[in-house]
């Protein structure tokens, strides 16, 4: 199957990562909380620095050269891993971006998540360039000078900005209130921002997991005592800076206004901005027939309502009058059309009404659990050979049935979290050998967590689980993204030989036992 | 039930693959932190920087009204001059060595064309001796260019002349 070549190469970035991290701590996978993390260190070292700095024209660039050469092995690396951690979370973010889009998980549904995403980088950006102001050295001053020829292209200001930066003009309460934006107002605009990123959201992790969180910042204070940051010489605004040490992860756009008007460089950022929001409707997609609730068959129970990773359903009090207390709603304009609730209701099980259509208390119009079961009849119905496979897939990972063969089947899901345990049951009792099971990547589900559910379900840890009696050596849980098959296929055929091996040993073990019963019969 | 992972299972290589990514991730941060350098002006260079605020003459003097027009007016409007608002755009030049380096009309912004004008222009220019001249036209009402500053400057490499305006004494170079 063709993968478009952007996500080839998140692909191949994302097996690299797994190859030296796992699963578990792979960066990729963790980009949204490695940037809460590094927002944490910014904050921390910020709160440091702010007690030894002087917010004022004269005493800023001094203040500065005092953390930085006087305190190096302590204030200065706080500098330092501030600095450093606020380039680290543009390459984060930056990497976030490129794999939301890389994996389509922008459009659709999501399109809230990417849109809020796009003032978080306008804060971030910007929070950066008011930070490089308060050393007031050569780069603030380059800087300031950038900027208020930046807002003074837009025409509705008065466009005086520039002359307070001309010898003599500025004044400490120019300086005070980019310190005040600073401090205090851009990083609640970007607290708030990022409360509305997450907000469609449920179970949301702000926290990496502890090995990343520790690499990271072993890694930022290695870099802070090898390479600490440096201030320019300080700022006067009657000469010209003649060579900046730029910080192309923030002010990239300035060298621009050597070469364009503030106008040009506007019209260039606004139009990436535009484009960047409205990448969602670039061409317009729909999700498929949103999650559907049968009351008839819902006792409110609350566990689709737990494992919703978008938060689109609700509970309420019951409205049919039945004995049950509660009921579960779907809010069609957060539902991800994953399907994750079919395979939590522990209505949608197959062993029930096994002659009528099988209903269940919350499902999907597009592929019911109705279908599913009669998808598995089917399929192992079609296997030949004496070790049958049966491979429920999702339809972000592998597609499954690039593994079918004369005794091997593959059934699609939209995701592998819409897979009721007893589903796997049913096919084991109806005839199948084994059932392998994949989903995406691990700890990269197209829908958050269908595959962790999976996981948790199958060990027993998460309602509904898979029972006891469901023999495990028959069962695989796989994560695989097409590029992943060559070795999928190889564990596909070591489970085919341990399923030989298990089966001849069973006929073996049913062979003898009979012998000895006739045997013990004939001594009779 | 089996789960099969990926990643190395050697403990000390799968650190290594770590301690070299994270190398790279901050070899990124550190090169892009300061990296490639932006050289703003050339060692032999300076600039000229021309900033202020002004707003040029009204387009038409004010009118004296007659007692008729004033009898037509409310009484509490009955001022003795009417001065019509909209002022005269802003024309200004400037040379160095002869040739003209900055040449801008500005219109009064404003509903009524009423607003003041701020100039802003910066042009890099070799360091050294020159001759220096500069010009501006903010009334309609005059014939010409009706402010002018000739002068000859010497800069120092990579510092600013700045020019200004103040309407009592002209154009004053800093």
């Amino acid at each position: 199957m063709l993968v478009n070549p952007v996500k080839r190469v998140y692909l191949a970035l994302e097996s690299w990562f797994n190859l030296s991290f796992g699963t578990e701590w792979n960066p990729l996978y963790h980009l949204g909380t490695l940037s809460f993390f590094l927002f944490w260190v910014i904050l921390v070292t910020g709160i440091y620095l702010f007690i030894p700095f002087h917010g004022s024209l004269a005493g800023a660039h001094a203040s500065v050269e005092y953390i930085t050469h006087e305190q190096w092995y302590a204030a200065g690396v706080m500098r330092s891993l501030h600095r450093y951690a606020s380039d680290a979370v543009v390459i984060t973010v930056l990497l976030h971006m490129f794999k939301e889009f890389a994996s389509s998980r922008y459009f659709g549904f999501r399109w809230f998540s990417w849109v809020t995403g796009v003032p978080n980088l306008w804060t971030i950006v910007t929070l950066g360039i008011t930070g490089y102001w308060l050393v007031w050295d050569e780069l603030a001053q380059y800087v300031a000078v950038g900027s208020a020829q930046l807002m003074d292209a837009i025409p509705l200001l008065s466009g005086a900005m520039t002359r307070n930066f001309v010898a003599g003009e500025m004044t400490d309460r120019f300086f005070i209130l980019i310190e005040f934006l600073h401090l205090l107002g851009q990083p609640l605009a970007l607290a708030f921002f990022l409360w509305l990123h997450v907000k469609r959201l449920s179970d949301v992790k702000i926290n990496p997991p502890r090995g990343l969180a520790i690499g990271t910042l072993v890694a930022l204070t290695a870099l802070s005592l090898a390479k600490p940051a440096l201030s320019h010489a300080p700022a006067d605004l009657s000469t010209v800076p003649q060579v900046i040490q730029l910080d192309w992860f923030y002010l990239n756009i300035y060298p621009l206004l050597d070469i364009w008007t503030g106008g040009q460089v506007w019209i260039l950022v606004l139009a990436i901005t535009w484009i960047i929001t409205l990448m969602p409707w670039l061409p317009p997609r729909k999700d498929g027939p949103k999650a559907v609730v049968d009351l008839e068959h819902c006792n409110g129970c609350e566990l689709c309502f737990d494992d919703c990773p978008f938060d689109a359903i609700s509970v309420q009090a019951r409205t049919d009058g039945r004995k049950f207390e509660k009921e579960v709603i779907v809010d069609p304009a957060l539902c991800a059309a994953c399907g994750i609730c079919a395979g939590s209701c522990p209505s949608s099980n197959p062993f029930r009404s096994r002659k009528e259509e099988l209903k269940t208390g919350i499902d999907m119009p597009q592929l019911p659990v109705d279908k599913m079961r009669s998808q598995t009849d089917e399929a192992i119905a079609s296997l030949e050979g004496d070790i049958k496979i049966l491979i429920y897939g999702c339809n972000h990972g592998l597609n499954v049935n690039r593994l079918d063969s004369s005794d091997t089947k593959g059934v699609r899901l939209i995701c592998s979290g819409m897979l009721p345990p007893t589903l796997v049951e049913y096919a084991l009792k109806n005839g199948a050998d084994g059932v392998l099971v994949t989903g995406c990547r691990h700890n990269d589900c197209f829908y958050r967590f269908g595959n962790r559910w999976v996981k948790q379900r199958f060990a027993g840890e998460r309602k509904p689980i898979l029972r006891g009696r469901a023999d495990r050596d028959r069962i695989r849980v796989h994560g695989g993204a097409e590029p992943d098959k060559n070795r999928i296929e190889k564990d596909l055929n070591t489970f085919r030989a341990d399923l030989l091996k298990k089966k001849q040993a069973e006929a073996l073990a049913e062979n003898s036992a009979e012998q000895d019963e006739a045997s013990q019969e004939g001594g009779r | 039930m089996s789960c099969l992972s990926e990643g190395v299972n050697n403990k000390f290589v799968r650190y290594l693959l770590q301690a070299f990514n994270y190398t790279i991730f901050m070899g990124l941060v550190w090169y892009f932190a300061t990296s490639p350098a932006v050289r703003v002006i050339e060692d032999d260079e300076a600039m000229i920087t021309v900033a202020f605020g002004h707003a040029g003459e009204t387009r038409a003097e004010c009118r004296k009204l007659s007692q008729e027009e004033l009898l037509k007016l409310p009484p509490n409007m009955r001022k003795p001059e009417d001065c019509p608002r909209e002022r005269s755009p802003i024309i200004i030049e400037a040379m160095l060595d002869g040739e003209i380096i900055y040449s801008e009309t500005r219109l009064p912004p404003g509903i009524f064309n009423d607003g003041g004008v701020n100039i802003y222009f910066n042009s890099k220019i070799p360091a050294g001796k020159h001759s220096f001249k500069i010009k501006m036209d903010d009334s309609v009402r005059k014939q010409g260019f009706n402010h002018t500053l000739e002068q000859e400057i010497n800069i120092d490499p990579a510092h600013i002349l700045l020019v200004e305006f103040d309407p009592l004494s002209g154009f004053i170079l800093k």
